[in-house]
């Protein structure tokens, strides 16, 4: 394996590697090789990946963490335009983005995609530490526990218990609603305000939540549903 | 025969993840089965404390890893139940001195001899964490019914599951029954509504638990203890078999049991 093919770059807080094309466990092995072959270099390093739109599941991504660390180099981020590999190294903890430049563009994401009215959807528990980010709406089937954050720029509906931090229409939409069988949010925001759930007792009902007169108000969603 | 690799961890500090390594450890062996328990909390171990075994610690976990002893000369034999082992951590070195593939490797090399290895977690989640979670075949989370520490929890499970190491199994530790009537602490419903995953059992809190931790007895062995029979029903789950949770939230039957356990009901 020729250690030419793998290009490393010197960044501002690290080392960027780009493995954009080719098989991904020749690719792995290939750069294991030039890392072996240059130990002082590597070593303590933070080591950002660009695996460009490749695939990569949790578990090919943790053994690489895992594999890295082994050799005293942590795993910064992995840079990828597939979804899937981005929410993989979320989960893992991993950052998906480095700041090359100024914070700027991801409010331009968020604005640039939310006339397309795209959403995602979700079929699984959102627990502590889980950010969603989406730039459309997003639509989850299952509980939003405290500690999760979800950021739409769209709609936000949680077919469960809503207990996280939600920020619906997040690009400014004040237009934005925020939708859940038991809406008890850590904190709701609806473009620019920002309301925390008042107590309740009692059966939870289907409730949404949307601005009126610039507060966010919740509403009882069969009420709701009749107007 | 190949040993099944357990992962006891919690995220918080001081739910109780070192008293159940060696409860569960104690009970699994004192069923004829043949177990390990591994302190992966290396810098601060006490799970040798715990189990009584301070004073006969002459190799530890890093010791293994770095070749200075055979992985058997670390195994400390109990002196309570044969075929009970533990496998210490060093105190006077930190987690960076073990990697995930370190934990695989000793882990599978114990596997053919033994039944059962149990992993104590450092809490946190972060090298500790995952050199614990590394080789587990299961990993069991526990939490004591706090807010705090069900958030921990959650954020626990959620990285495990990104992990793939299947959905962990919860226990509940040092519910206190008569709060949970007083609407003061959260009910086992509660957590297990929250966290979602399979309740493997719920541990009373017991003042009992103090004191054996403090001699270096697990509970376990204690016959007439309710946490020592919270941990021996667990033991006999993870075994595969089906025994009741132990009813803890009644006013009749065990809740008396459990009074007379803290020395206030006559029955």
């Amino acid at each position: 394996m020729q250690s030419q093919e793998i290009e490393v770059k010197g960044i501002k807080n690290g080392i960027l590697i780009e493995i954009k094309e080719g098989d991904w466990s020749l690719e792995e092995a290939a750069l294991f090789e030039h890392i072996d072959q240059n130990k002082s270099f590597f070593e303590g390093a933070k080591l950002v990946i660009d695996v460009g739109g490749r695939v990569l599941k949790s578990p090919d991504l943790s053994s690489l963490r895992n594999a890295l660390s082994d050799r005293e180099i942590k795993l910064w981020a992995i840079l990828s335009t597939s979804l899937v590999t981005e929410r993989a190294s979320q989960d893992l903890g991993l950052l998906i983005k480095i700041d090359q430049s100024s914070p700027a563009p991801e409010k331009d994401l968020i604005n640039s995609l939310l006339d397309g009215d795209e959403a995602i959807f979700l079929k699984r528990t959102l627990r502590s530490g889980h950010k969603v980010k989406h730039p459309g709406h997003i639509v989850v089937l299952g509980d939003v526990n405290p500690g999760a954050e979800i950021v739409a720029g769209g709609n936000i509906i949680v077919w469960g218990k809503l207990r996280g931090v939600v920020h619906a229409g997040a690009a400014g939409d004040t237009n934005a609603v925020v939708c859940s069988l038991d809406l008890s949010p850590t904190q709701l925001r609806i473009a620019d305000k920002i309301s925390i759930s008042p107590a309740k007792k009692g059966k939870t009902r289907p409730e949404i939540a949307q601005l009126e007169d610039g507060q966010v108000t919740a509403r009882d969603w069969y009420k709701f549903s009749k107007e | 025969m190949s040993a099944k690799v357990l992962t006891i961890t919690s995220g918080k500090g001081g739910v109780g993840k070192t008293t159940a390594t060696a409860n569960i450890g104690a009970a699994l062996a004192k069923t004829g089965q043949r177990v390990a328990c591994i302190d992966a909390d290396i810098g601060l171990r006490n799970l040798d404390v715990v189990m009584g075994l301070e004073n006969r610690i002459v190799y530890d976990l890093v010791d293994a890893v770095e070749g200075r002893c055979r992985l058997n000369q670390a195994m400390i034999k109990d002196k309570h139940i044969p075929d009970l082992y533990l496998i210490p951590s060093a105190q006077t070195r930190d987690k960076t001195a073990v990697s995930p593939s370190d934990m695989i490797r000793i882990c599978d090399e114990l596997r053919k001899d033994l039944d059962w290895i149990i992993v104590d977690s450092p809490a946190g989640i972060e090298r500790g964490f995952k050199n614990a979670i590394a080789p587990a075949d299961e990993v069991i989370v526990i939490t004591n019914p706090e807010v705090s520490a069900v958030r921990d929890a959650d954020r626990i499970i959620g990285i495990v599951e990104a992990e793939e190491k299947g959905s962990p199994r919860l226990l509940i530790n040092r519910l206190n029954p008569e709060m949970v009537k007083q609407n003061n602490m959260l009910s086992s419903d509660d957590v297990v509504d929250l966290l979602a995953i399979h309740l493997l059992g719920i541990i009373p809190e017991d003042i009992g638990v103090l004191i054996s931790t403090n001699k270096g007895t697990p509970i376990a062995l204690d016959d007439k203890s309710l946490a020592g029979q919270a941990y021996r029903n667990i033991a006999q789950r993870i075994l595969g078999e089906n025994v009741p949770l132990l009813d803890l939230d009644k006013g009749s039957g065990f809740f008396n049991r459990i009074s007379s356990v803290f020395g206030s009901g006559e029955k």
